[in-house]
């Protein structure tokens, strides 16, 4: 079966394109990504279709001329389909620039917590640079919050945490009765995050102030 | 009779036209909603009657010729699922009907849900009775669509956040799968499942293979077999409990049954049995570590769901009729518990207001009824003896054992484990919620028991005892109904007729002996 070069071509650079994008963090960036890399799979159909014909009406010519027309009814349907799932994920990603300010793809739950984890076993974290103390997370939730967007006292992403943030970090079964050292920690963990925040605000005003004076 | 097939599709379709129309009457719509889904599952007991009597049905929808157009094909395979689904997705509509008018008014839902609901029925109808690959394409597409929707229900943060990675993950594995099937048609051209199946068999080898991969990757994210499997416990656990119970119950297991007919049907005598047996492997043991890891109740399931999809998997990686037959005995098995337990996990819910195991506690004395509705699918899922899950066990083992290969034997050995970690995951749930000293909030919080919600579970567990009575027919049922889809020809034969059966190049004959270009060849292991 030959098959169209330009046609394979424009599919590869298509998905390409589209892959590189839904590697994004952002979800409008990663639905368009999908959306491009979704037209290159359609070219593929017509790849697929074979050599151009005539047009595949009953009595307008040879059917062996004729290119083959069930490629095409479903690339239509695909269209559609895809149509509809762009949609519901530009609404999304709507709906979450109306919770958190951003749309950016969240974390893993587990990732974060293992990375808390970490910071919390480190103990010059707050000794280190800014950039590098400073969580992504923790950098996303005071832009948030410095445009008056979630709660003082929580991570507006991680708001579903319950479950794991509550729980003992590295607990032991031995240690499971001791409910105020529990709440301790959970204490002194909330304010060292408010801590990291205030930082941050005041590293941002500091900031700027010195582009101001260049 | 043959019209029956478009019902399962069309009615559920319809029903979420109707219900959407009259959304300002819940009553009413979850009327309906109940009376669209036991329609389905009378049509579905019906179906599998008749196709114990008379072989595979055939709907050729607009009369096109099967190559050409949308055909609908039931066999005994097909039948069960239909029954084990539409009684499932029946029980949890009753459960979420008393959560809605219970507490949670502004988490559950609205309008919308039941209306949902339906088109997700149709959908994951539509994919199993789906006689063509593009039209499974579609009945995916139609169940995901409807699943995001379940998803985001309120759109909270949580659920905007679980449900960002889930509709990335699942738009990616449509990509694939919809790139697969244009591979496909250039190959061999054709989507037509039966015409497939002929024209497959005389594809170069290493074609067949990366067409085989493609579909194998865009099921398996689906199915969540393990190294696609991370998107599921983060996404689902965030869902009303209702709506989790039939993700966990029937999504997945879409995909085990795309990828058992992918491996039957269009491409037997697979080349990647092995990388099959593998993915099981891991799946059982990295899932279920997983599971002990966790202190949130439905996370813990999650990964229990992850772990036990890995058991079906070693079933169709064996490609031998007994580890068919487990497998489709186990999908059946494991639809019902999963979903159960998940219900099961909903009632804690509603009862301490948390499934964070640390802060539960002390429910075997405040809420006994809970304790047996929780206990009884737990153990079923944990494997112990008088259990279905027990059951389908045994026969995945007897498979692997007759099956004779280091590979085989591997994978019994990390069943056994996994099935004993699964104890495990499960006592340490059963400790912490139930016996664990109850704190004084979940004293005071003295809810009462919805008698709909109790009582969907309760038909649920009796329909997994039944599973459990009725395991000698069932198994035979399933053993007929591997022994047809390893065959090939009852289903090329009823599609497209005995002649074109006659040219598919790897079955086996009535004994189970592998036939390959008409020549008996020799069971290498």
């Amino acid at each position: 079966m030959p098959v169209s070069l330009a046609l394979l071509l424009t599919a590869g650079v298509l998905i390409a394109c589209g892959v590189y994008l839904v590697l994004e963090r952002t979800l409008t960036r990663v639905m368009l990504g999908f959306v491009l890399a979704g037209n290159g799979v359609n070219l593929l159909f017509i790849v697929a279709a074979g050599p151009i014909g005539t047009p595949p009406f009953e009595g307008s010519g040879e059917p062996e001329q004729m290119t083959d027309p069930l490629p095409f009814a479903m690339v239509l349907t695909a269209i559609v389909i895809s149509l509809g799932i762009t949609a519901f994920g530009m609404a999304l990603a709507y709906r979450a620039w109306q919770l958190f300010g951003h749309d950016e793809v969240p974390d893993d739950v587990e990732d974060r917590r293992v990375l808390r984890r970490r910071r919390r076993r480190s103990q010059d974290a707050e000794r280190l640079p800014w950039s590098q103390a400073l969580s992504e997370e923790a950098r996303r939730g005071a832009l948030a919050q410095s445009q008056g967007l979630g709660d003082e006292d929580d991570d507006p992403l991680g708001s579903d945490l319950t479950s794991a943030e509550d729980v003992p970090q590295d607990a032991t079964e031995a240690d499971e009765g001791d409910a105020d050292s529990l709440r301790e920690t959970a204490r002194r963990r909330r304010e060292h995050r408010r801590g990291e925040a205030v930082a941050l605000r005041h590293e941002i005003r500091d900031r700027t102030s010195d582009e101001e004076d260049i | 009779m043959e019209l029956l097939l478009a019902l399962p599709v069309m009615l559920p379709l319809v029903g979420a036209a109707i219900t959407l129309l009259l959304r300002h009457h819940t009553r009413l719509q979850l009327g309906l909603a109940v009376v669209t889904l036991l329609a389905i599952f009378a049509i579905a007991l019906v179906l599998a009657w008749h196709v114990t009597q008379e072989g595979v049905l055939v709907l050729q929808i607009g009369n096109w010729t099967p190559q050409l157009g949308i055909v609908l094909v039931a066999d005994r395979l097909t039948a069960l699922m239909l029954t084990v689904s539409s009684f499932v997705t029946l029980a949890v509509l009753v459960y979420s009907s008393a959560q809605s008018v219970s507490e949670n008014v502004e988490r559950t839902p609205v309008a919308i849900y039941h209306p949902t609901y339906l088109t997700l029925v149709a959908g994951v109808s539509m994919a199993f009775l789906a006689g063509d690959l593009f039209n499974l394409y579609v009945g995916f597409e139609v169940l995901l669509a409807s699943s995001y929707v379940l998803l985001t229900l309120g759109g909270s943060a949580s659920r905007v956040r679980a449900a960002t990675t889930y509709v990335i993950v699942s738009v990616l594995s449509s990509v694939i799968f919809l790139a697969a099937i244009a591979a496909i048609y250039a190959a061999a051209g054709t989507v037509n499942m039966a015409e497939l199946a002929v024209r497959l068999d005389g594809l170069e080898p290493g074609t067949r293979m990366i067409l085989e991969l493609m579909l194998l990757v865009a099921f398996a994210i689906k199915a969540a077999i393990f190294p696609l499997s991370a998107w599921l416990p983060d996404s689902y656990p965030t869902a009303p409990a209702p709506v989790t119970a039939v993700f966990a119950g029937l999504l997945t297991k879409v995909g085990i049954y795309a990828i058992l007919r992918l491996e039957t049907l269009l491409f037997p005598f697979s080349q990647i049995s092995n990388l099959l047996l593998a993915a099981a492997g891991l799946s059982l043991f990295i899932g279920i570590l997983g599971a002990v890891a966790q202190t949130d109740l439905k996370r813990v399931l999650s990964f229990t769901l992850v772990s036990h999809m890995g058991y079906m998997l070693f079933g169709i990686g064996m490609v031998t009729q007994l580890g068919m037959a487990a497998t489709i005995y186990y999908v059946a098995h494991h639809i019902t518990v999963q979903s159960t337990l998940f219900l099961a996990a909903g009632l804690i819910e509603h009862r301490g207001g948390t499934t964070n195991l640390i802060r539960l506690g002390g429910l075997q004395k405040l809420a006994p009824l809970i304790a047996v509705l929780f206990f009884i699918p737990a153990m079923n899922l944990a494997g112990i003896p008088p259990f279905s899950g027990f059951i389908g066990k045994v026969g995945l083992i007897e498979a692997g054992i007759a099956y004779d290969n280091t590979a085989g034997w591997i994978l019994i050995a990390v069943s056994v484990i996994t099935s004993l970690l699964t104890l495990y995951a499960i006592a340490k749930i059963w400790n912490r919620a139930f016996w664990q000293e109850p704190s004084e909030e979940i004293i005071a919080r003295d809810v009462p028991m919805p008698k709909v919600m109790t009582g969907a579970t309760t038909a649920m567990i009796s329909f997994s005892l039944a599973l459990t009575v009725f395991a000698g027919p069932l198994m035979n049922y399933a053993d007929e109904a591997a022994h047809s889809v390893l065959q090939r020809t009852p289903y090329v034969g009823a599609v497209l007729g005995d002649e074109a059966a006659g040219d598919l190049r790897y079955r086996i004959d009535d004994q189970g002996h592998r036939i390959e270009d008409g020549v008996a060849v020799e069971v290498d292991g």
